[in-house]
């Protein structure tokens, strides 16, 4: 239960706040601050976890996102989430981590025989090895999918809460480094409005791992809480710790990613009170990138044993936790800023042992400063064995011999537990390169950094972020990029002065290497990760050369680099300069691979928020919808409505309940609520013309009072779209649409008024929901309303067919149109939606002494399909025309022209044996078709058969005793009284080919 | 006619009503209520017109706003800027066919339309200290009272529902319009998210 490697004194951690944890079934005890990672490396835990391909075991690499090794299982069951890095899990009381890809344990791991055969598993291995026989597929994909599996995803429903919302800033500041403070003071002294981001838990950056600093006269941690506190008691300063911005998409929006409640225990009041995460998406005037740099481990052979570490994640571990990653270390490295981690160590306490530098002649003030602390420096030396397997337990170095590709022949065993190594800082380029900037190539810190912006987009890279190190040009890169994006927001409060660092050490150049030689060829007796998630290593990228994926994208997706959860946030950089030393290239000719969003992994709950269950779509409701609900109607979805489908009466089943709303229509009088046909007010001294235009037949002519039913084409002569239109007045027209096609009409209309015909006078005003719709149909529907609209006349000399009147209907003012949609007598009243529910009690009332029976959508479907309606997109695709369905009656052949009158004159439209509609009887008048059955002029034994069309509406018709079907069927209309078939299930149903009407085909019953 | 006790409102089965009675406003940091009935009419025309201003002056006693995504504010009407050419012009209850006709008269000769939309839709309001925040959850603008000021609307989406946006009073109080029929989803949407922020209903 001790923590073994927990230093003294220093760290940020709070020693009197206690908390214990469980890894992998063992109690420990961390303290509050701790990440699982300082927390697991205080008590001495170094093994954590096993690769991807081989099962190496891998302990913690980094201190950060870029953690490429610590993947962790995290919390139990529901809650239970994989491959989260412990370098980035805050310690809670009752914390339960489990490490993943081990069975049965860490220590002992079966998988971990894939080393002994990394022959047959080397790059590419899955399409080589997997390939045949292909019928082997299936049990390949079993077995891979459990080895290469990392975590376990968790079976039942996420069961907490997620949250989202749309912010607006002057500065998105991404860091809270010193150049992300220093812009944040900037601005939100000069008044603008400030969103400042930082990953961790606490704001700083690099500042709570740094014992040297000095800003403004005070020490760096006392210069962060000043910052804090003075941005925290400005108003329109928002501060985001727990944050990451994961996503740089157009127009500055930038995705952010909160984590509200991971830091507590799961089942807390506190964090079952809150949303767990929350995903903000921030549209901001500049988004200023103070995103810091990530440090390259050197490539060296076996340099992921358990205990190599980046030197400046072990600073971070002791200075920042408190946490020795070990007691002895040996640091390789190429630059001078791992000779300040030596410093720090040894000022903690732990001991360095050597520092093998790759530099031929490393001096300069730190390299000196280093050598007076007694630290032994290894000057052009290189490490060239790693011993111990679940730890490290020794190196070998040997002197860097010609141009540093090999080694001398002698070396020296220097006996450690931790190899901390440093190949140089990449700047963290990932958003500025989202927004698509350009990367340059910068030969002094062997590193990319941003160089163009896209335009459209406006950010600034500031210090480390652009490779300026030095804490002064953090300094002054912040507070000037804050200042100038407060003023280009208009703000210009004084803002005071730049922060003034203390004096820094100078810095020595580097020395470019990319591999460290161990006097044996690459891969042999080892390897050189280079990366660690996706174990890729330098021969690796060597054999992706010689099979010719030069490419950085074709070395990426050959070898699997850069990939997966860290997505090569360590490794890119090391992996393109090995390819462009094997192509004999400059680094920038071979470039980067796209960067993509998102920076770390995002939970999908995030993206949902509460938008899931019934907000994933919103539910369209009519008037009516909760007196069909109380009468226990289903609902069928159309678009986004909830329409009643049926209305089952006790020990109904949904046939019994069709097949009585049917008949009640043709016997009796049914009610229906047809609320949600699109209607659209027509208006102007072109509204004619417009309408001529629009549909196929002709409406000059039409007077006011009456109404006429159309069929609207697109260009292509298609059939998209009908209704009834009635004339209002003179330059006043109603139009009424399909349900699902009302906005797309309405859409389609206006395009053409406002891009093509713009010097006609039309208006157009979606009026869908200024009427709710009511249809009473059937031989008693006029009886009914003359009994709650006495004062309307109804004989058909006053009000025939196809007409509209307006009158009360139940004290309510009524627009009524004599149309019908089921070949009975039928009005369709129109009314305020306030007033449909009492209308249609009032009818309901007054209706039963006829029976009146409410039918849904599916006794309405097979009443119109007895009489051969049509519904657009039930029998027509988008590929069928006026003609297809037999309605050439409606196509008119004087107007000049309207939409698709062209089209309709093409050789293939005109083609006399294209798909018809036609009426289908089946043979047995009880077999209903399924629709969409395909249907065979010529039957075989077995497919293939040449389909001649599809079913595209079928029914149980009551009134006809049968069932009924319509289906489109080449050359159809020149097929009556054929036998067509239609195999399905193991069966072959035959049925004659018929007029697409059964039902009052005369259509004698409008009049009732 | 019937009676008015027969009129339902767009989220009637709701019981908000009810519920109002059983909730008190007090340290509520959002009240949502619905506007039950107003009168909406579109109105379209040829704005640089002035005949057509005029005739929509002489009507409603208010000039059509000057600046897109405002609203006019008269007492008895208000206009509401919705497009380059189109508005609404908004006022009590019942009043829209009387309006309507004073506009066609006034329109006569002129290529320009009124229609009622008054019934096509809900109005919920939310009002409160914490209005701002519920709203940001669904609406992509920037809602910042320097932004966003008292007087302005936006027509833009509110979670996945079209709405007008209104900023009423510096409450804030905000009037949001939406059609009918997603007015039961808005109005739950609404309540699941104000409920983080201490809601209360008001009749």
């Amino acid at each position: 239960m001790t923590q073994v490697n927990r230093l003294p004194h220093g760290g940020r951690v709070d020693s009197s706040k206690p908390l214990r944890f469980v890894f992998d079934g063992r109690p420990y005890e961390g303290y509050q601050g701790d990440t699982l990672a300082s927390a697991l490396l205080a008590n001495g835990v170094v093994l954590v976890g096993r690769s991807f391909k081989y099962h190496r075991p891998r302990g913690i690499l980094s201190a950060g996102a870029e953690e490429p090794n610590a993947l962790i299982q995290l919390g139990q069951g529901n809650r239970s989430e994989p491959n989260l890095r412990a370098t980035q899990i805050e310690l809670y009381e009752g914390l339960v981590a489990e490490s993943q890809n081990r069975w049965p344990s860490l220590t002992t791991d079966v998988g971990a025989v894939n080393s002994l055969f990394h022959r047959i598993f080397p790059s590419g291995f899955y399409y080589k090895t997997f390939m045949w026989p292909k019928t082997f597929w299936m049990k390949y994909e079993h077995f891979i999918r459990r080895m290469a599996g990392l975590g376990k995803c968790p079976t039942e429903p996420d069961p907490d809460r997620y949250d989202k919302l749309h912010a607006h800033a002057d500065a998105l500041i991404v860091g809270a480094g010193p150049a992300g403070l220093a812009a944040a003071l900037a601005a939100g002294r000069a008044g603008a409005r400030v969103i400042l981001v930082d990953e961790q838990q606490e704001m700083g950056g690099s500042l709570l791992s740094d014992r040297q600093a000095v800003i403004d006269g005070v020490s760096a941690a006392q210069w962060v809480a000043n910052a804090l506190a003075e941005l925290r008691a400005m108003p329109e300063v928002t501060l985001l710790p727990r944050t990451v911005a994961f996503g740089y998409y157009d127009h500055n929006l930038v995705s952010l990613m909160e984590r509200v409640t991971d830091h507590l225990p799961p089942t807390s009041p506190e964090a079952l009170n809150q949303p767990r995460q929350r995903l903000w998406r921030v549209r901001a005037k500049d988004v200023i990138l103070a995103t810091g740099a990530i440090e390259r481990p050197m490539v060296y052979i076996d340099n992921d044993r358990p205990g190599c570490m980046l030197a400046s994640a072990a600073q971070t571990y002791v200075n920042r936790y408190g946490a020795a990653p070990g007691k002895r270390a040996v640091i390789m490295t190429n630059n001078d800023t791992a000779y300040q981690v030596a410093l720090d160590l040894v000022d903690a306490g732990v001991s360095v042992a050597a520092i093998v530098d790759a530099r031929e002649n490393a001096e300069g003030e730190l390299v000196a400063t280093a050598r007076a602390r007694g630290i032994e420096v290894l000057g052009n030396h290189a490490i060239t064995r790693v011993g111990g397997k679940l730890a490290v337990r020794e190196v070998e170095v040997r002197r860097l011999t010609g141009d540093g590709k090999s080694v001398s022949s002698d070396g020296r065993t220097i006996t450690c537990d931790m190899v901390l190594s440093s190949g140089g800082w990449q700047p963290t380029v990932h958003l500025f390169s989202q927004a698509r900037g350009k990367l340059k190539w910068n030969q002094d810190i062997l590193a990319f950094v941003p160089d163009k912006l896209l335009p459209g987009q406006n950010n600034h890279s500031v210090g480390a972020a652009r490779g300026a190190f030095a804490l002064t040009d953090c300094l002054v890169d912040g507070f000037a990029a804050g200042t100038a994006a407060a003023h280009a927001a208009g703000h210009t409060e004084p803002a005071g002065s730049t922060p003034v660092a203390g004096a820094e050490p100078a810095h020595s150049p580097m020395r470019e290497m990319w591999v460290m030689p161990s006097g044996k060829p690459l891969g042999h007796d080892g390897k050189h990760f280079v990366d660690y998630q996706n174990d890729v290593t330098a021969a690796d990228v060597a054999l992706a050369h010689r099979e010719g994926y030069r490419s950085v994208e074709h070395l990426k997706r050959y070898t699997t680099m850069g990939m997966a959860t860290d997505q090569g946030k360590t490794s890119n950089i090391n992996a393109l300069a090995l390819m462009a030393d094997l192509r004999g290239v400059a680094i920038p000719e071979v470039g980067t691979t796209t960067f993509r969003p998102p920076y770390t992994p995002v939970t999908i709950g995030a993206f949902a928020g509460i938008d899931k269950g019934d907000f994933l779509d919103p539910i369209r409701k009519t008037p009516l919808h909760s007196w069909h609900e109380q009468h226990g109607a289903p609902f069928e979805t159309v678009g986004q409505w909830h329409r009643a489908w049926y209305y089952p009466k006790p020990g109904e089943t949904m046939h019994d309940a069709v097949n009585r709303e049917v008949k009640a229509v043709r016997t009796s009088v049914g009610i229906v609520d047809a609320s949600t046909l699109g209607k659209i007010d027509i208006q102007g001294p072109d509204a004619a013309w417009f309408l001529n235009m629009v549909y196929t037949n002709a409406w000059s002519k039409l007077e006011p009072g009456r109404c006429r039913y159309g069929l609207m084409l697109g260009e292509d002569g298609m059939v998209m779209d009908d209704g009834v239109t009635s004339r209002i007045a003179e330059n006043h027209f109603h139009m009424t649409t399909t349900t699902g096609g009302a906005a797309r009409v309405m859409a389609w209309l206006e395009d053409w008024l406002q891009c093509e015909w713009t010097d006609k006078k039309v208006y157009l005003t979606s009026v869908t929901e200024q009427w709710a719709v009511i249809g009473i149909s059937g031989p008693m529907s006029r009886k009914l309303l003359s009994e709650v609209a006495p004062d309307l006349p109804l004989d058909d000399q006053s009000f025939p067919h196809l007409s509209f009147r307006d009158g009360v209907v139940a004290g309510v003012k009524c627009r009524i149109f004599r149309i019908t949609f089921t070949g009975e007598a039928t009005y369709e009243l129109n009314m305020a939606p306030s007033y449909a529910m009492h209308v249609w009690r009032a009818l309901m009332q007054a209706g039963e002494k006829y029976g009146i029976t409410p039918y849904g959508t599916e006794a309405m479907h097979v009443l119109r399909a007895e009489k051969g309606f049509i519904i657009v997109g039930q029998e027509t695709d988008g590929t069928t025309t006026p003609q297809d369905l037999g309605m050439d009656w409606i196509v008119s052949k004087q107007k000049p022209d309207f939409l698709g009158k062209r089209s309709l004159q093409r050789s293939d439209t005109k083609r006399p044996d294209r798909k018809h509609l036609i009426g289908l009887l089946t043979e047995d008048p009880n077999e209903v078709l399924p629709e969409g059955a395909q249907i065979v002029a010529e039957l075989k034994d077995k497919p293939p058969m040449e389909m001649i069309g599809h079913v595209t509406s079928s029914y149980y018709s009551p009134n006809c005793g049968r069932s009924i079907a319509m289906a489109l069927v080449k050359n159809g209309r020149n097929r009556m009284g054929e036998t067509l078939y239609m195999p399905y299930d193991g069966k072959v149903v035959k049925a004659k080919v018929t007029e697409p009407k059964f039902y009052d085909p005369e259509g004698a019953r409008i009049n009732g | 006619m019937v009676e008015t006790y027969q009129r339902r409102s767009a989220l009637a089965h709701l019981g908000l009503v009810a519920r109002a009675a059983s909730s008190s406003t007090a340290g509520a940091g959002v009240i949502m209520s619905e506007v039950p009935h107003r009168t909406i009419v579109n109105v379209r025309g040829t704005a640089s017109d002035v005949a057509f201003s005029s005739a929509v002056q002489t009507a409603t006693g208010l000039a059509l706003p000057s600046a897109a995504n405002t609203v006019s504010n008269g007492g008895v009407w208000q206009i509401v800027w919705l497009g380059p050419n189109e508005w609404w012009i908004t006022g009590p209850d019942g009043e829209a066919e009387s309006l309507i006709e004073a506009l066609r008269a006034n329109f006569a000769g002129q290529h320009a339309i009124a229609c009622d939309v008054s019934e096509s839709r809900a109005i919920i309001a939310l009002k409160g200290a914490k209005a701002r925040d519920v709203l940001m959850r669904g609406v992509s603008l920037d809602l910042h009272p320097r932004a966003f000021r008292v007087g302005q609307c936006a027509q833009t989406g509110l979670s996945r529902a079209n709405v007008l946006l209104h900023l009423v009073d510096d409450t804030p109080t905000f009037e949001i319009y939406v059609l009918k029929s997603f007015s039961d989803y808005l109005w739950q949407w609404l309540e699941k998210v104000a409920a983080d922020f201490n809601l209360a209903v008001e009749a």
